[in-house]
């Protein structure tokens, strides 16, 4: 048998009624509604997660890589830069909390700024401020206020630049974005919940003489309604199944992760992220199953 | 077993069925007549519980009828059988399963060998497969009796049940509702056929009531 012969029948055996929701007839279009309903959910969840995990991987990223490193920048006539890059590396040296301390040379300095001015910068000729590169200790940070004041009493040219100020805004932002992806999953999850309410609802209205016929014979509330429910979850879950097998194809699809496309390329899972997206059929099933038995429960009430 | 004390039913302001005072004992056999309209389907409903009297008290199996819950309204309907003139199936599942029913949403498992017997007894094992909407109106009726029997039952409600019929098919069906009553079972048949009750009577003591100017009345022996 062919692999989509397979998972036809598999999801053909998924779906297919037993037990009590037998006595529902099998097809009609609220079915149909279903599965694409939760399928194409299932697909916006996927990407609505995979924005979440992305966003918090680059707060991440951007607040690990900003946290351990400081640079201080000194500006001084040339003839006594040299002298003051000495006193601040100096200074840094007996900084508890720095584990290295170093000054960029002309190369470094040259990549810095190629981005911006193109790669024939003539920087000699330019009067640019030394910088010094610091990597904090991974077991103490160190005194930024403290290192500002001495700094401003011992090197006046030099300033200390922490990143705090980079930083903050842009973690910030990532944790904003992050949020907004747990609200689309959240969203979704509502919207999910009240199409297939209002499917469920539908097929109850047009399963009126089944409804007749299950009182007639003595059934309660709760086998009536668990005939819809069990219908209603199990092609929940494999609209959602399928629809998240194609969101998390189409996310591998993405272009790969690159320093130079920064956080589009970067839209994705890594790891042991990968497991995550697999959460949505089942959860997409309890929704069905809550949704589906609240409508089923109530519209039965109105029926002796 | 039913028990109506000065019961009344009205729909939409209007009295639909006023002052009806009756008990239904055990093994007794009833006919319920009169005019279309006059309410015979709305008493057979209050007879098991579908419709709540508007006034008055409606004793079923010693339980008053508003002290019912939903669920205790199902499981009173594994006492009483009911079977309808229009009497409806779902149509997508196979008449033994339809006829299984009422085991069916009880979660119990029906035996092979009872069920084989009760469809034999009203001539249907070998339709057993069909579809209803594949059955006559003569076997729509055995079906739904064997359904309404399938979990022995005290009381059977029988609401026009040969409406649909043949003449032959309506003594067919007669005669396995006067063998339930012969078992002790408790029958209630809403008709207009006078010539089914003159010949149900010759066959046992059967009872007519007729709902006359919205009151029930008990017929004379002149039918």
């Amino acid at each position: 048998m062919s692999g989509g012969g397979r998972i036809r029948r598999l999801l053909g055996g998924l779906s297919r009624p037993q037990g009590a929701a037998r006595v529902v007839p099998p097809s009609g279009s609220t079915a149909h509604l279903t599965v694409l309903t939760a399928g194409a959910m299932a697909f916006l969840a996927v990407f609505a997660l995979a924005l979440s995990l992305a966003s918090g991987r680059l707060a991440d990223r951007w607040s690990e890589a900003l946290a351990r490193t400081a640079t201080v920048r000194i500006s001084a006539p040339e003839a006594q830069l040299e002298a003051q890059t000495r006193a601040v590396l100096a200074i840094l040296d007996t900084t508890p909390g720095i584990e290295t301390a170093r000054a960029l040379d002309a190369a470094e300095m040259r990549g810095a700024l190629e981005p911006w001015f193109g790669p024939d910068l003539p920087i000699e000729t330019l009067p640019l401020p030394q910088l010094v590169e610091i990597i904090e200790s991974p077991e103490r940070p160190f005194d930024a206020e403290g290192l500002r004041l001495r700094l401003a009493a011992e090197v006046p040219g030099a300033v200390l630049d922490d990143h705090t100020r980079w930083r903050r805004p842009l973690v910030e932002a990532a944790g904003r974005i992050r949020l907004l992806g747990l609200m689309a999953l959240g969203l979704i999850g509502a919207a999910m919940a009240g199409l297939i309410t209002l499917a469920a609802q539908a097929a109850l209205a047009a399963n009126g003489q089944v409804i007749r016929v299950l009182r007639l014979v003595g059934a309660r509330d709760t086998f009536i309604a668990r005939a819809f429910v069990r219908r209603f979850t199990s092609r929940g879950f494999v609209g959602a199944l399928v629809g998240t097998a194609c969101g998390m194809g189409a996310v591998a699809a993405l272009p790969a992760a690159d320093a130079a496309g920064g956080f589009l390329t970067g839209l994705g899972f890594a790891g042991l992220h990968w497991l995550w997206p697999l959460a949505i059929p089942p959860l997409a099933a309890i929704v069905a199953y809550i949704a589906t038995r609240q409508a089923a429960l109530r519209m039965l009430k109105g029926i002796r | 077993m039913i028990e109506l004390e000065s019961v009344a039913m009205s729909y939409g302001g209007g009295e639909l069925l006023s002052d009806m005072t009756l008990r239904l004992l055990p093994g007794s056999f009833h006919f319920l007549t009169g005019p279309s309209g006059a309410g015979k389907t709305t008493f057979l409903k209050l007879c098991y519980g579908e419709l709540m009297p508007s006034a008055g008290r409606l004793t079923l199996f010693g339980q008053d009828l508003r002290d019912m819950s939903r669920d205790d309204i199902a499981a009173l309907r594994s006492r009483i059988g009911v079977v309808h003139q229009d009497c409806q199936f779902l149509d997508h599942l196979p008449l033994i399963e339809n006829v299984a029913l009422p085991l069916t949403v009880a979660g119990q498992a029906a035996n092979t060998t009872e069920l084989r017997e009760l469809l034999g007894w009203v001539g249907l094992w070998s339709q057993r497969g069909a579809l209803p909407p594949q059955l006559s109106g003569g076997e729509r009726q055995r079906a739904a009796l064997a359904r309404a029997v399938i979990r022995a039952p005290e009381v059977i409600l029988a609401d026009e049940p040969t409406g649909n019929i043949d003449w032959e098919m309506s003594l067919r069906l007669l005669k396995l509702l006067v063998e339930l009553n012969r078992m002790g079972k408790t029958i209630v048949i809403a008709t207009h056929d006078l010539n089914l009750i003159r010949t149900t009577k010759a066959q046992v003591a059967a009872r007519v009531l007729r709902i006359q100017n919205r009151r029930l009345h008990l017929a004379g022996a002149d039918l």
